[in-house]
């Protein structure tokens, strides 16, 4: 509706003109003004301050030593780091490496998952064998089953696999790495699949009349050519584990392997009003590292989100 | 001079390529060894002794695992790992089957996290598995005898010494004969020689074990105080324990099991207890002992889910609540996200970059942060919605059932209309614009303009995006779990079940929630409930979609 009046306008104003368009653009009338762009802007401040105040609340908190949840909701009414120092200083809830964890788990995932899916967009790109329609298909298909919802035979696995060998049973985050690269094909080989098609193959051909071996082909042209659809593989990977509670929650169950997923929730699970003021410090320290690389890297996100991968 | 010089260059080539085919045979050759080499692979030392040494350390790592899985004895594990290695090495030392080297890896994970547990699942779910249901029967049936024990009237008490040997404590007991026995936790009774013995004639110590000092014994009161030694191999003949260090007594299950009858017989009340044929005893009136086993219960589970009282209520709400949440959220976060992207699909709109980067960043907040940092203000009593907007008001905005769920939805619309705002954007951008001439041209309402093309247009784009959205909301644990927790709860029945529970934080918390147990079983059913569900809906709704780009 509002479409409709926005593209009318400036027919109407040129019409209201008469004469010659003037050369310094005539001030509006207010009415005008906003029914072309003020309403726009209207819209505009309103669904910021509807995205940003939760933000702003949670850094308000964090910033405020006073620690309840009650006492956090005078905005900005204090500044101190009480609450950042508290954060580090509890034995039993070790934020530092909960931190160190969550980079530790999502780098080594993130990694592997792109080098996997790489390996196999590159099979299914440049090889033609038998099965791989179906293959492509049947990695479709498997996307359907969440690994979430299997959570109970993982455990189970898990806990079969301690008696065996405990590095890699529960407990263990080794473990939980091997559970999410289970999920490294599906949708990843499908971006970087749509992608490695991009690349010419008489690049490839090109390069194997100069002798060039298929690992020198993979790791030397088409991974360098590639090398924006991994990085947002990578980092959606990245953002996505260290995002992840279920799993790791069932998995690691001592606080010295948690994850900041795992260890933030105990944090307010029983008393959510006591410890707000800590978990809002934690909230703030574990957000900033995954919303500066988002918005650093938005661009590449929003082309690789318009590609099919989904959050909310 | 120069340009004689070029053709004298020029005249000189020509003439001598072919006055030297020695030259040009070795290029050939060359050329070639170099297309053979690259048909058989990587031939380069070096990635030769790299592909060695890689498949020798998961080679290495693999006998490992084979290793252990024969000293536990797990004969099915160890046929399928070894299956496993062999065909890893089969694809990785012969020469051809180029496909099979670069998709191995991803595909053995995906086999095992992802196949594996689905049948997994599958099979869980026609079983009892769960809390005092996870093992054989043999095991219930010593855990019983184990658990179930209490001291024997008027038993007489052994004279006993601590000894450690290694981090393991042991008992050195004293018969009235005189004769010594050693023994520790799961180490029954054995006789030994050769200890030594104090005035009284209590053997206090033994060669290779170190006696406790009686400060010692008080240090380790805790560790002491756990030591069970069976009097024998057989669990039903007690056990022998110390509270102080220096006397032990005997201790019998209260519980005695009948191997003949396969039945557990009550000492002091007399009662009997009999295998009730699902997987637990019970006696005449239905009373199970605490320790069961796991059997195959067949469609016991799903049945379960849709008659038992408790549930079948409950289940029905959720599954109904799981939908509306679902399509609700799909419905909304669209909704808002093309209004703004309509709204600020404008070239010269000043600020439209600042707006564009502080909508979107509710998307790049960590979700599972979300639905945490809402629960805070949105809290009743302490909440800053209610204690600072509202002035002190009190409304349940997430205790009470309807405003649960509309809190709930409002997070998440919170949480996803930056996604559909991007979308949305890029598919508008994408557009052609002569249709938009042609429609207008003929005398079309931008909004008719709108509603009859460019909406449609825009769908086939974005719906199957739509689906894929679905889908996740479907299974959005995240933002219920950490908002409300599925409260608040139903009052009809006495499990954790609440009001914005959705089907996969019911089975969370039905595997793995505290108070009313865990029930692998019922979860694992539960799961296999939604994955049809979701299964079936994605199906159909993708086959629309090829409908929709049909008319495309």
């Amino acid at each position: 509706m509002s479409e409709a009046q926005v593209r009318t306008l400036p027919t109407t104003e040129k019409a209201h003109d008469g004469g010659p368009a003037p050369l310094v653009p005539e001030r509006r009338p207010f009415g005008v003004w906003f029914k072309d762009k003020g309403w726009r802007h209207a819209v505009g401040i309103v669904t910021t301050i509807f995205a940003v105040f939760p933000l702003l609340y949670v850094l308000s908190a964090a910033l405020d030593s006073n620690g309840t949840l009650v006492g956090s909701n005078g905005l900005f009414s204090r500044f101190d780091t009480g609450n950042f120092t508290a954060l580090f200083s509890d034995p039993s809830r070790p934020f530092g490496r909960w931190f160190l964890n969550t980079l530790v788990v999502g780098l080594v995932t993130s990694a592997a998952t792109v080098f996997l899916g790489a390996m196999a967009a590159y099979a299914f790109s440049r090889m033609r064998f038998k099965g791989r329609r179906v293959g492509l298909l049947t990695l479709l298909l498997l996307q359907m089953f969440p690994q979430l919802l299997a959570v109970v035979a993982i455990f189970l696995l898990l806990s079969g696999i301690s008696q065996v060998i405990p590095a890699l049973g529960l407990g263990s985050q080794l473990g939980l790495i091997m559970v999410y690269l289970g999920g490294a094909l599906g949708v990843n080989t499908y971006l970087m699949y749509g992608f490695f098609n991009t690349v010419p193959q008489s690049l490839d051909e090109a390069a194997k009349i100069d002798g060039a071996s298929h690992v020198q082909i993979f790791f030397g042209i088409i991974l360098r050519l590639v090398t924006p659809i991994l990085a947002v593989v990578g980092l959606l990977a990245f953002i996505g584990i260290s995002s992840e509670f279920v799993i790791a929650s069932v998995v690691l169950t001592d606080p010295d392997t948690q994850t900041l997923a795992v260890g933030l929730y105990s944090y307010v699970a029983q008393q959510r009003s006591e410890n707000w003021g800590v978990f809002a410090a934690g909230a703030v320290i574990a957000a900033i590292p995954v919303m500066a690389l988002f918005l650093f890297l938005q661009k590449y996100i929003v082309s690789g989100l318009t590609a099919g991968s989904v959050k909310g | 001079m120069p340009k004689p010089d070029v053709h004298e260059l020029q005249a000189s080539t020509t003439s001598t390529t072919p006055a030297q085919p020695p030259r040009a045979a070795a290029h050939q050759n060359a050329f070639h060894r170099n297309l053979r080499n690259s048909r058989r692979g990587p031939d380069s030392i070096k990635g030769t002794v790299l592909k060695i040494v890689l498949l020798g350390l998961v080679d290495a790592l693999a006998v490992y695992v084979l290793m252990m899985l024969f000293l536990s004895q797990s004969w099915a594990a160890l046929a399928v790992s070894s299956l496993v290695v062999l065909a890893i090495n089969w694809i990785y030392l012969r020469k051809g089957g180029l496909p099979a080297k670069y998709l191995a890896p991803g595909v053995l994970f995906l086999l095992v996290f992802q196949v594996l547990v689905v049948f997994f699942s599958g099979y869980i779910a026609f079983t009892n598995y769960g809390d005092g249901h996870n093992s054989t029967k043999e095991d219930a049936i010593a855990a019983i005898q184990l658990t179930a024990q209490k001291r024997v009237p008027d038993s007489p008490a052994y004279k006993a010494a601590v000894l450690t040997k290694g981090d393991t404590f042991y008992l050195l007991f004293t018969d009235p004969s005189g004769k010594a026995q050693i023994g520790s936790t799961g180490e029954p009774l054995t006789e030994v020689s050769g200890a030594g013995k104090d005035s009284a004639g209590k053997a206090n110590s033994l060669p290779g074990y170190e006696t406790l000092k009686f400060q010692e014994i008080v240090a380790n009161q805790q560790e002491i105080l756990k030591i069970t030694v069976p009097v024998s191999e057989d669990p039903a003949d007690g056990t022998l324990r110390t509270a102080d260090g220096s006397t032990a007594y005997q201790f019998k299950p209260a519980l005695s099991y009948d191997a003949a009858t396969d039945t557990f017989n009550d000492s002091e009340t007399g009662k009997a207890y009999r295998d009730n044929g699902k997987g637990a005893f019970a006696d005449a009136n239905g009373e199970t002992l605490a320790t069961g086993w796991k059997i195959d219960v067949g469609m016991d589970n799903f049945a379960r889910a849709f008659t038992d009282p408790s549930l079948r209520g409950p289940l029905l709400g959720v599954i109904l609540w799981t939908f509306t949440f679902s399509v609700a959220s799909v419905a909304l976060t669209f909704a808002v996200g093309l209004f703004l992207a309509i709204t600020f699909n404008r070239e010269d709109l000043r600020g439209k970059k600042v707006y564009r980067i502080l909508m979107i960043l509710p998307y790049a907040f960590p979700a599972f942060l979300s639905g945490l940092v809402w629960s805070g203000i949105l809290n009743p009593e302490f909440g800053w919605l209610n204690q600072t907007l509202l002035g002190g008001a009190n409304i349940g905005w997430l205790t009470d059932p309807v405003l649960a769920k509309i809190s709930v939805l409002v997070v998440n619309v919170w949480l996803g209309f930056p996604y559909m705002f991007l979308v949305c954007t890029g598919a508008l951008q994408s557009l052609p614009t002569e249709i938009d001439e042609a429609a207008r041209m003929d005398g079309a309402s931008p909004w008719r303009v709108f509603r009859s093309i460019k909406l449609p247009l825009l769908l086939v784009s974005v719906a199957p995006l739509l689906i894929s959205s679905f889908a996740f909301n479907f299974n959005n644990f995240n933002v219920i779990y950490m908002l409300t927790g599925g409260g608040p709860r139903f009052a009809d029945t006495d499990r954790d079940i609440g009001a914005t529970d959705i089907l996969i934080t019911l089975v969370y918390k039905v595997a793995f929630g505290q108070g009313t147990g865990r029930d692998y079983g019922l979860a694992s059913a539960l799961a296999i409930i939604i994955f049809i569900i979701v299964a079936t809906i994605s199906a159909i709704s993708f086959k629309q979609t090829k409908a929709l780009e049909d008319v495309n």
